[in-house]
């Protein structure tokens, strides 16, 4: 059987190296490539939505920084394995950036390899605040949020502003054990309690009533759900049902605005959440997001990851045309190093810096969905009810153990 | 307040109602599968997939014909039902004379080919399906906040699964379908058109996924996953009560929901394995399982 399988690997290598060959020949051209979600469960928050924002930074400004980019895309499906060997391959034939790629093993792996290879890589899609702690690098910058981000601004807002006392929903694996405890911090911290907690298998839950019915009779004042996606809007559907929303108030430690959308108001209604962007904050962010819309999936308003990749993409290209597109296709860290010296400012995020650790600064906002009746048409599902500043809503430096900004040892 | 086990019985007594709430599903889903299998020697993998069609089937009949709940609780069942028909006649019809591993792995494909069209179609967030007005609301029992809408399931699969039973056990039809799993070839030989009955049998088990699929829409989130994740468990369930036995995967449905919902008490991580657990043990009892015959 090895020749066909030979000539069939040979095919689709020649296949992905066409476009990289034909555009290495036009000279300086910038590549990015969006590595993303593009069939699992995290492509409505990411996935073609995270492309369309790249292309819209690129078309943004390309032009006036007097660059030629080109913009390419690929599916990891939240394999390590994949993501690597694409991230590995792209490099390899030019592609200057790799840009989004969430979930954190897939970050993870895609960050060694540009560091390997000194490339770019501006994440935006991946949740652990690893990518710019202990596993920092000086070739990877991260966007958007991060875990520390959700715990500090969802566990310490909803404790101050009157939800002392919780339990948690926990899927029994890293992400969310991690989160629980992240978020305990927090609460401990501004005087409130943990009354109790329960984790549950994951995946192959999906009824939570059980586990609802428990939280229901610890009488805390608020249901932290300490996990993502399908589980999340499967726990805040049947807590409506069983009547837990009346007595506690609801708290999603990683929600989106996709997933808001997806529940709909009527079971979302309520619900609290921490995001570093949505669409309606203010005029800059509803006209960045009145030029993407049109061209998202489905017509959906961006979310914060796909807001992300327009951001990073938009300051990546100024450093660039700072350095040179000669020079930032060579020195992927010089890049970097560039777009840490200036300032950041865009349409999705406003004013803000990148720091020495990679961490993108800025505010992070927790937000109330809106009720059906307060909703006034699509789209239209948050109010803010506090705000932390940019300084403040991301780990210290010196607390994340990043080696890059520890100093030479004397 | 009276403590069992070191847990107040209120609680107790809910979570047992649960249990046999989430074995109602259970008992549904491997209903069709056992029907599947008891008549067809099939084993449908792709009954996972044919659930998640009928919540789908049931949010596209309210969104883009204005069809309610009801109706979808009769057409959703139907629709997906002559799914099911069309791919026994293309495809699944060819294998019955092979071995039991190239149904599975046909089904097994199929599953996920319509899982990815869905998650296509419809992105993997899931969409919303509201619980309808008359089954809204819930009734407070004391130790517990009981949703209309659960006890509705319960009652409605009781039902079917009683009504599936009868219809085997006790009609002409049934008998037929019980005798061509016998001995298919004296069957047809009385003039009976064994080709098309098994046609319908597979057609029924469908449907009988899509129904269960539609009764869970509004209490899970309608999504292309669902019933991926609810159909390895649903196996478990049918090989404990023994392959192919009708009354078996009905009992042992309910049955587990309840250990199931126990363990979900005493210790919440193990909710997941604990079914694994008894398959284990009940295969090296009895190897055929609870109801089945070696």
């Amino acid at each position: 059987m090895s020749p066909p399988r030979r000539h069939l690997l040979a095919a689709f290598g020649g296949l992905a190296a066409m476009p990289a060959a034909r555009l290495r020949a036009q000279g300086s051209t910038l590549r990015i490539g969006v590595l993303t979600d593009m069939s699992g469960p995290y492509r409505d928050p990411t996935g073609m939505g995270s492309v369309v924002c790249t292309q819209q930074a690129v078309a943004d400004f390309a032009g006036p920084l007097g660059l030629s980019v080109e913009v390419i895309q690929a599916d990891h499906q939240n394999r390590p394995d994949t993501g690597s060997s694409i991230a590995r391959q792209w490099y390899d034939q030019g592609v200057d950036a790799i840009v989004d790629v969430p979930t954190t093993s897939v970050a993870l792996a895609v960050s060694g390899i540009a560091r390997q290879k000194n490339k770019v890589f501006l994440n935006s899609g991946a949740a652990s605040a690893e990518l710019t702690g202990a596993a920092c690098s000086p070739n990877t910058a991260h966007w958007a949020y991060d875990t520390y981000m959700l715990a500090k601004g969802t566990g310490a807002a909803v404790t101050r502003t009157g939800g002392e006392s919780w339990f948690f929903v926990t899927a029994d694996y890293a992400f969310g054990t991690v989160l629980q405890r992240d978020v305990t911090s927090f609460i401990e911290a501004e005087g409130g309690a943990v009354l109790g907690s329960v984790r549950y298998p994951f995946p192959a839950t999906t009824d939570f009533s059980s586990f609802l019915l428990q939280a229901q009779a610890s009488r805390a004042m608020v249901l932290g759900l300490a996990n993502a996606g399908t589980d999340t809007a499967n726990c805040i559907i049947q807590a409506r049902e069983f009547g837990l929303a009346r007595s506690m108030r609801l708290v999603g430690l990683l929600m989106s605005l996709s997933e808001v959308h997806a529940l709909g108001l009527r079971a979302a209604q309520e619900l609290l959440l921490t995001e570093s962007f949505y669409w309606d904050l203010n005029d800059r962010t509803r006209a960045f997001a009145a030029r993407v819309q049109p061209r998202m999936p489905n017509r959906a308003m961006p979310g914060a990851v796909h807001a992300g990749c327009y951001s990073a993409v938009a300051h990546y290209l100024k450093a660039a045309a700072a350095l040179g597109p000669s020079v930032a296709e060579l020195d992927g860290a010089a890049v970097l190093a560039r777009m840490k010296a200036m300032p950041t400012d865009d349409d999705a995020f406003g004013p803000g810096r990148l720091r020495e650790d990679g961490r993108k600064l800025h505010p992070a906002h927790l937000f109330q969905v809106k009720t059906p009746e307060e909703s006034r048409g699509p789209w239209d599902y948050y109010k803010t009810i506090a705000t932390t500043a940019a300084e403040d809503a991301f780990r210290p430096m010196q607390e994340g153990g990043c080696p890059l900004v520890r100093g030479p040892a004397l | 307040m009276d403590d069992i086990f070191g847990i107040p019985a209120p609680l107790l007594f809910g979570q047992l109602l649960l249990g046999l709430i989430n074995g109602a599903f259970y008992a549904l889903l491997s209903l069709g599968l056992a029907v599947i299998f008891g008549m067809l020697n099939v084993i449908n993998f792709a009954h996972g997939a044919q659930f998640m069609m009928g919540a789908f089937v049931a949010w596209m009949l309210l969104e883009y014909a204005g069809l309610n709940y009801w109706w979808a609780l009769i057409l959703a069942p139907l629709l997906v039902g002559v799914f099911g028909v069309i791919l026994e006649r293309t495809m699944i019809a060819r294998l019955y004379k092979l071995d039991h591993l190239y149904g599975l792995l046909l089904t097994f494909g199929l599953g996920l080919i319509i899982e990815g069209i869905f998650r296509n179609q419809y992105g993997s967030s899931g969409l919303p399906y509201r619980i309808p007005p008359q089954l809204s609301g819930a009734w407070d029992l004391g130790f517990m906040y009981m949703p209309v809408y659960r006890g509705w399931v319960v009652a409605v699969a009781v039902v079917m699964c009683i009504g599936t039973w009868l219809v085997i056990e006790k009609t002409k039809i049934g008998s037929y379908l019980r005798a061509s799993t016998e001995n298919a070839a004296l069957v047809q030989a009385f003039g009976i058109n064994v080709p098309r009955l098994m046609t319908l049998t597979y057609g029924a088990g469908v449907a009988l996924a899509a129904f269960a699929g539609v009764l869970a829409a509004p209490i899970y989130s309608v999504n292309p996953q669902m019933g991926s994740n609810l159909i390895i468990i649903v196996f478990a369930v049918v090989v404990i009560g023994g392959m192919g036995s009708i009354l078996g995967s009905v009992i042992t449905g309910f049955g587990l929901g309840i250990i199931e919902g126990l363990t979900k008490v005493f210790y919440p991580e193990a909710s997941a394995t604990v079914i694994f657990v008894v398959m284990a043990i009940v295969l090296l009892a009895r190897p055929a399982g609870l109801f089945g015959r070696a």
